[in-house]
């Protein structure tokens, strides 16, 4: 096949003497990594710089071109827009409803699971089952629990005793409450698979020690686990505010940003301006601000990252 | 993160500890009494939670299963009404469009599962094998993808691909999923920890690069390209946005878009839509009980997040 016809051109330089070899590496490094960077360009950097561009014109999806030159105009529309503002409000408070949860229930799961360690194969399809199915189909399992009058939660709530629950996709201040739950049952086994993988780096021989030396189970959590814990967290909790900030499928599928724009989130601003009004311009704008934000986060996960494996390596 | 995936899979091959069983190891621990009770109330705990978890995913299985006509009364009818039906399964299953959704899932995946390992375990091998000039360049640009969120480039990629005419093609939603940085360092972590005596003995010989990469790098590959592989698949065929606004044939939607259109055409046949969640669902159900210990590692290891 391809990789056949390849073979070729790279032999040439394979047969270097010693003192050639760093030279004679050049070229096969290059073509190693040419398929991937010509993707890498392609479809990540290119965007990048497109979208930047954009966000400066008056382009739209009807007109070939960019269109005519709107220097800051587009953002300042965006800023100034009241709709911007509230997707900024529902992504944060989405991130704010969801973070909490994800983290400290995964935490608790997983050091209840690493406790137990009997079923170990029940709990994963329990709670990490849920993380790898499409948010399509989660979202039609939680739209028909959410079902006014006659869904799985109305039922519920009626037989504690409310007899007239308010419809929770249907009212604005609950609409984004029942994305986020749903999003916590979607997406804890993420979080709880970190933690278990991280519980298990744990020596043994720590715990055996702080049990002679007459340790309750919880003082070997609180002194042993939760600090040696601590790196994970960081890592959870800053994965976790990027995946927040980037909320699109469970709005978009559960409430299409309703009732009114009550759940409408940054990701479906973008998307909307830009495949409903036709405004690729300022949608490139309203996601060129969105980028800086999720990159601030990711830049601070790196930095901390490298970081934390510096002082490991000096430990 | 990037760094540990590599040297615990390094470790567990060495060993040849399984991954699957990852307390095993620390089994025979406790004989105290009040560590015994501590354990018993975890695992107390935990069933009500796990039980709490499976609720929504049986909720669904349970309505699939009855009939539309039931369902569409309410949730304690369908509680009550044992009378199980595959109707909605067969009556989808029979529709069509399901298959249509299925092989453009399938397809897609694939597709970029196959491009994205190779590309990225070449340039990975690249990155851990070769000295060149340009090399720290590469690598810090690798560094600047991992924090790129495509999510966020849909407007401007669907521009690329209206420009190159690729909409309402499989390569729209494919290409675009091709660079997943996050598989270059999985990969080069893994290759960093491999030893090089072979290599070293193959290049004496005369071999090169390419050869080297294809019969002695990958082969010692096959846990890492196996882990790669799931977590991709999983990325893709789960994939909402891209297809979403890049396919707006029906025969070509994947089963996320398919899904998404359930709810406006099927209205009220309520354990139809539950069936095709259902449906879309399986093959990763599926995927998972087999490559259970694959995707859990992958995950962990990567820290790949959709």
């Amino acid at each position: 096949m391809t990789a056949q016809t390849l073979a070729s051109p790279w032999s040439m330089a394979a047969r270097p003497t010693a003192g050639r070899r760093r030279q004679g590496a050049a070229r096969p490094a290059w073509l190693f990594i040419a398929p991937f960077g010509i993707f890498y360009l392609l479809f990540l950097v290119w965007p990048v710089i497109y979208m930047i561009i954009t966000s400066f014109f008056n382009t739209t999806l009807v007109k070939n071109g960019f269109g005519s030159f709107a220097g800051f105009a587009n953002y300042q529309e965006m800023l100034t827009k009241p709709e911007f503002w509230s997707g900024l409000w529902h992504t944060i408070q989405f991130t704010l409803y969801t973070v909490p949860p994800l983290v400290i229930l995964a935490f608790i799961f997983a050091i209840l699971a690493n406790r137990v360690q009997h079923g170990q194969w029940f709990f994963r399809l329990a709670f990490f089952v849920p993380f790898i199915l499409p948010s399509a189909a989660i979202a039609l399992i939680w739209s028909f629990i959410y079902t006014p009058t006659s869904g799985l939660w109305n039922a519920f709530q009626t037989w504690l005793g409310n007899s007239n629950p308010s419809p929770v996709l249907g009212t604005p201040n609950l609409a984004m409450i029942g994305v986020a739950i749903t999003t916590v049952w979607w997406t804890i086994g993420f979080n709880f698979v970190l933690y278990l993988a991280a519980l298990q780096d744990i020596p043994r021989e720590l715990y055996e020690a702080a049990s002679v030396d007459g340790a309750t189970p919880w003082q070997q959590i609180r002194f042993i686990t939760i600090p040696l814990l601590s790196r994970t967290t960081t890592l959870v909790l800053l994965l976790q505010i990027i995946a927040s900030l980037k909320i699109f499928d469970q709005v978009y599928l559960m409430t299409a940003g309703g009732p009114g724009i009550s759940t409408q989130v940054l990701l479906g601003l973008v998307t909307n301006t830009a495949f409903t009004d036709y405004r690729t311009g300022a949608a490139s704008a309203a996601s060129v601000l969105l980028f800086f934000l999720i990159l601030i986060i990711a830049v601070t996960r790196q930095v901390i990252e490298t970081i934390q494996q510096r002082r490991a390596a000096l430990i | 993160m990037t760094s540990t995936i590599a040297q615990r899979s390094r470790r567990r091959t060495r060993n040849g500890v399984s991954a699957a069983a990852p307390v095993a190891r620390v089994a025979t621990r406790r004989s105290d009494g009040s560590g015994r009770t501590f354990t018993i109330g975890s695992g107390v705990v935990l069933m009500v939670f796990a039980a709490l978890w499976l609720i929504p995913s049986l909720w669904a299985i349970k309505t699939s299963l009855t009939s539309n006509a039931t369902s569409a009364i309410g949730a304690g009818p369908i509680l009550r009404d044992w009378r199980l039906t595959f109707g909605s399964y067969s009556a989808l299953l029979r529709g069509g469009d399901i298959w249509d959704w299925y092989l453009a899932s399938a397809f897609t995946s694939v597709v970029t599962v196959a491009l994205t390992v190779l590309f990225a375990s070449m340039a990975a091998y690249a990155l851990s094998r070769l000295r060149f000039r340009g090399r720290r360049l590469v690598f810090w640009l690798m560094i600047g993808g991992i924090m790129i969120p495509p999510q966020v480039l849909i407007v401007p990629v669907f521009q690329e691909l209206e420009l190159v005419k690729l909409l309402n093609t499989y390569w729209a939603v494919i290409l675009p999923q091709v660079p997943a940085v996050i598989a270059v360092f999985v990969f080069k972590q893994f290759f960093d920890g491999l030893p090089r005596d072979f290599e070293e003995a193959a290049r004496i010989e005369g071999a090169d690069f390419w050869t080297i990469y294809r019969l002695i790098v990958m082969p010692l590959s096959k846990p890492v390209i196996a882990a790669m592989s799931i977590v991709t698949f999983v990325g893709v065929w789960n994939n909402l946005i891209l297809p979403l606004f890049v396919l707006s044939n029906p025969k070509l939607m994947t089963i996320p878009v398919g899904l998404a259109t359930v709810q406006g055409s099927y209205g009220q046949r309520l354990s139809d839509i539950q069936a095709s969640s259902i449906l879309g669902a399986l093959p990763l159900v599926i995927l998972f009980l087999i490559f259970q210990r694959q995707i859990v590692e992958g995950v962990a290891g990567t820290g790949v997040k959709g």
